[in-house]
């Protein structure tokens, strides 16, 4: 029977099994999206979550049950005490610390990355211990050594805290960058006369910028989020987190939802920014 | 002393120039003298210490020890950014971050040179790139980018232009066509162009004087056709074009000859294209010299040399054919046959004479390797 069948309907009955899997193939084709988007829900549930309740006019002292739509969190964000000292307090921590730790770690990345010197794979190695070492070990080391230099807790020692687990980011961010950037190019200039200064000015600098940069930013998210060795080494300093430690023990002001929804599309923002800055220049 | 630009150049002069990495001896007591003007080559396989000695005369690798004159200038100890002297590098080396005419004008503007456009614009002339001056490296093919490293370091008029390998990363087509093109460029700028490779096809189409290197060593010095027809050296012999070489003895002269025995066999040769100082002496002859004959014709001509052989294999290549025949004791010879249309084809296992003009037999130094310098294709393809 089945040699007897005629061309078309051989067509026909090898077209059948052949559409099946093409029904199925929806989800198939999909997986990949299906779950990213769960990824993503999972991931951006919480930040939505507190975006939602930065617009909550609480009726409880947690801002954990909606109650009815306002702006008021928005327009009168340094309403409940502390909340504004300790985000202040943070930025300036956050960006003296940036300004320190991306300094001293781009020179290290650079001596790492270009120069040959005795202790260099000693150097290399302890550079990656300050991220490997838990923070609550940190942070009390930190304050047994300001105790015994009868260092006055505050203000300078955050800073100085934060310098010290975010050099080791830096080194590691820019070095990468570094490593990665063919030292021909610095060659070629010389050889087209630049000297020493103009060959970095023109050629190492910008090349290497968008690690330095990327260094920073992270530096300071890493600076502004402490909590644990902040808490260890701030005396009677409070943090915008440490702020918002302490009030969860009483009360939570909607306004700290306020704060860390700024705060999310700001980096939001930076990002985009940086990802049509970056397809601009490859164009 | 900042370089000045279009100053009339001397001649480039290496004088016992040695560099080593630790123990390993990259260049080994080099002296050389490339005449102002010329397109030099220096030639050989990879490690041999050509790339090395490029970067001493550019300054960006610091010789162990000798000098290293520009005309009457000691340069060997001014930096790379202060000497009158270009780099096209190997990858190229453009600056990703700079579009072509900041690439272009990078040199002009270190050296202080404000109005830079017009200079930059006739160099992408010379290179036909007109109008890619808002491109950047990335946008360019690997030719495009090959002109560009070319226009940016010609722009400044080097007493010197140093060439790396910059034909290496091209496909066949495209590196034939920038061959021709770098040497049109050379005989209209009339700079000195010294030129690495390691292809010495790609030496003998565009350079007037090669240098053949190897162990951080000169092993011969000469224009093409120089090097081609009078191999000094095995080396030479062997990774310039393809020679046949044969161990044998120098029994006797007769006039402006030698006789010489190989295998039982007698070969004669012009005493003056022996190099070697003993009697003991590698024979040598070009494979398209010789011609291949059917066993049983004649081939008592006066002046001519033969070798009795087996053809083993004979490949078709459509210019030429090749013939490899093996001949009594065992050793593979070469033959390259021109397809002019009326010649008798051999085939594997037919007996043949291989029969060439004494005038062609030249005569080396017997000490080393007898396939010194042939390149195995790990070499040849990196």
């Amino acid at each position: 029977m089945a040699t007897t069948l005629s061309r078309p309907a051989a067509r026909a009955a090898s077209a059948a099994p052949a559409r099946r899997p093409r029904r199925q193939s929806w989800l198939r084709r999909h997986v990949v999206q299906i779950f990213a988007a769960v990824a993503l829900l999972y991931m951006f549930l919480p930040v939505a979550y507190v975006i939602a309740f930065s617009f909550n006019n609480p009726s409880d002292r947690y801002n954990s049950t909606w109650n009815s739509f306002t702006f008021s969190n928005w327009t009168d964000v340094c309403g409940p005490a502390g909340v504004c000292d300790s985000l202040k307090l943070s930025l300036e921590i956050g960006a003296l610390a940036t300004l320190g730790a991306t300094v001293l770690g781009t020179l290290i990345a650079f001596a790492l990355a270009r120069r040959r010197f005795g202790g260099r794979a000693t150097t290399n190695l302890l550079i990656f211990l300050p991220m490997a070492t838990p923070e609550v070990v940190m942070g009390s080391s930190l304050l047994t050594l300001f105790v015994n230099l009868q260092v006055p807790l505050g203000f300078w020692t955050i800073v100085i805290a934060h310098i010290t687990f975010d050099i080791s980011f830096v080194v590691v961010t820019v070095k990468a960058r570094l490593q990665g950037l063919d030292s021909r190019l610095e060659q070629a200039a010389m050889d087209l006369y630049a000297n020493e200064w103009q060959t970095f000015r023109r050629i190492t600098f910008p090349l290497v910028f968008p690690g330095i940069l990327g260094a920073a930013l992270l530096a300071f998210s890493l600076s502004f989020d402490d909590f644990i060795i902040t808490n260890f080494n701030s005396g009677q300093t409070v943090t915008f987190p440490m702020f918002v430690w302490g009030a969860s023990l009483r009360s939570i002001p909607p306004q700290v939802n306020v704060v860390g929804s700024i705060m999310f599309v700001a980096s939001l923002g930076l990002a985009l920014v940086g990802q049509v800055f970056y397809r601009r220049r490859r164009a | 002393m900042t370089p000045t630009a279009g100053a009339p150049a001397g001649d480039l002069r290496l004088v016992e120039l040695t560099k080593d990495f630790g123990s390993a001896v990259a260049v080994d007591c080099l002296s050389l003298t490339i005449p102002a003007g010329s397109f030099f080559a220096l030639l050989g396989p990879s490690g041999c210490g050509k790339t090395t000695t490029l970067r001493m005369v550019a300054g960006l690798e610091e010789p162990t020890s000798g000098r290293i004159y520009l005309g009457d200038d000691d340069v060997t100890d001014r930096k790379a950014y202060k000497r009158p002297v270009n780099t096209v590098f190997q990858n190229y080396a453009l600056f990703p971050h700079l579009n072509v005419f900041d690439n272009i004008a990078f040199g002009l503007r270190r050296r202080g040179v404000k109005d830079v456009k017009a200079q930059v614009d006739r160099m992408l002339d010379v290179v036909e790139l007109q109008g890619f001056g808002v491109r950047r490296p990335s946008q360019l093919s690997g030719g495009q980018q090959q002109r560009i490293a070319l226009a940016r370091a010609l722009i400044n008029t080097p007493q010197v232009l140093l060439l790396d390998e910059p034909l290496g990363a091209l496909d066949l087509k495209l590196r034939r066509q920038m061959q021709l093109e770098l040497k049109r460029i050379q005989t209209d700028v009339g700079l000195t162009f010294v030129h690495v490779t390691h292809d010495q096809e790609e030496a003998m189409t565009m350079a007037d004087t090669i240098a053949v290197m190897n162990n951080g060593k000169i092993e011969q010095l000469g224009s093409p056709v120089d090097l081609y027809e009078n191999p000094s050296t095995v080396f030479v012999a062997n990774f310039l074009g393809q020679s046949n070489l044969v161990a044998a003895q120098i029994v006797g002269t007769q006039g402006a000859d030698l006789l010489l025995d190989v295998q039982g066999r007698k070969l004669t040769m012009p005493a003056a294209r022996n190099c070697a100082t003993g009697d003991s002496v590698y024979v040598g002859v070009r494979p398209e010299k010789v011609r291949l004959v059917p066993a049983g014709a004649s081939v008592d001509l006066p002046g001519h040399n033969v070798l009795d052989g087996v053809v083993i294999d004979a490949s078709y290549t459509g210019v030429t054919t090749q013939y490899v025949v093996r001949m009594a004791w065992g050793q593979d010879l070469m033959v390259i046959a021109a397809n002019v249309g009326n010649e008798v084809r051999l085939t594997a296992g037919a007996n043949a004479h291989l029969v060439w003009d004494a005038s062609d037999t030249f005569g080396l130094e017997a000490t080393g390797d007898i396939a010194e310098g042939i390149e195995t294709i790990d070499e040849a393809g990196s």
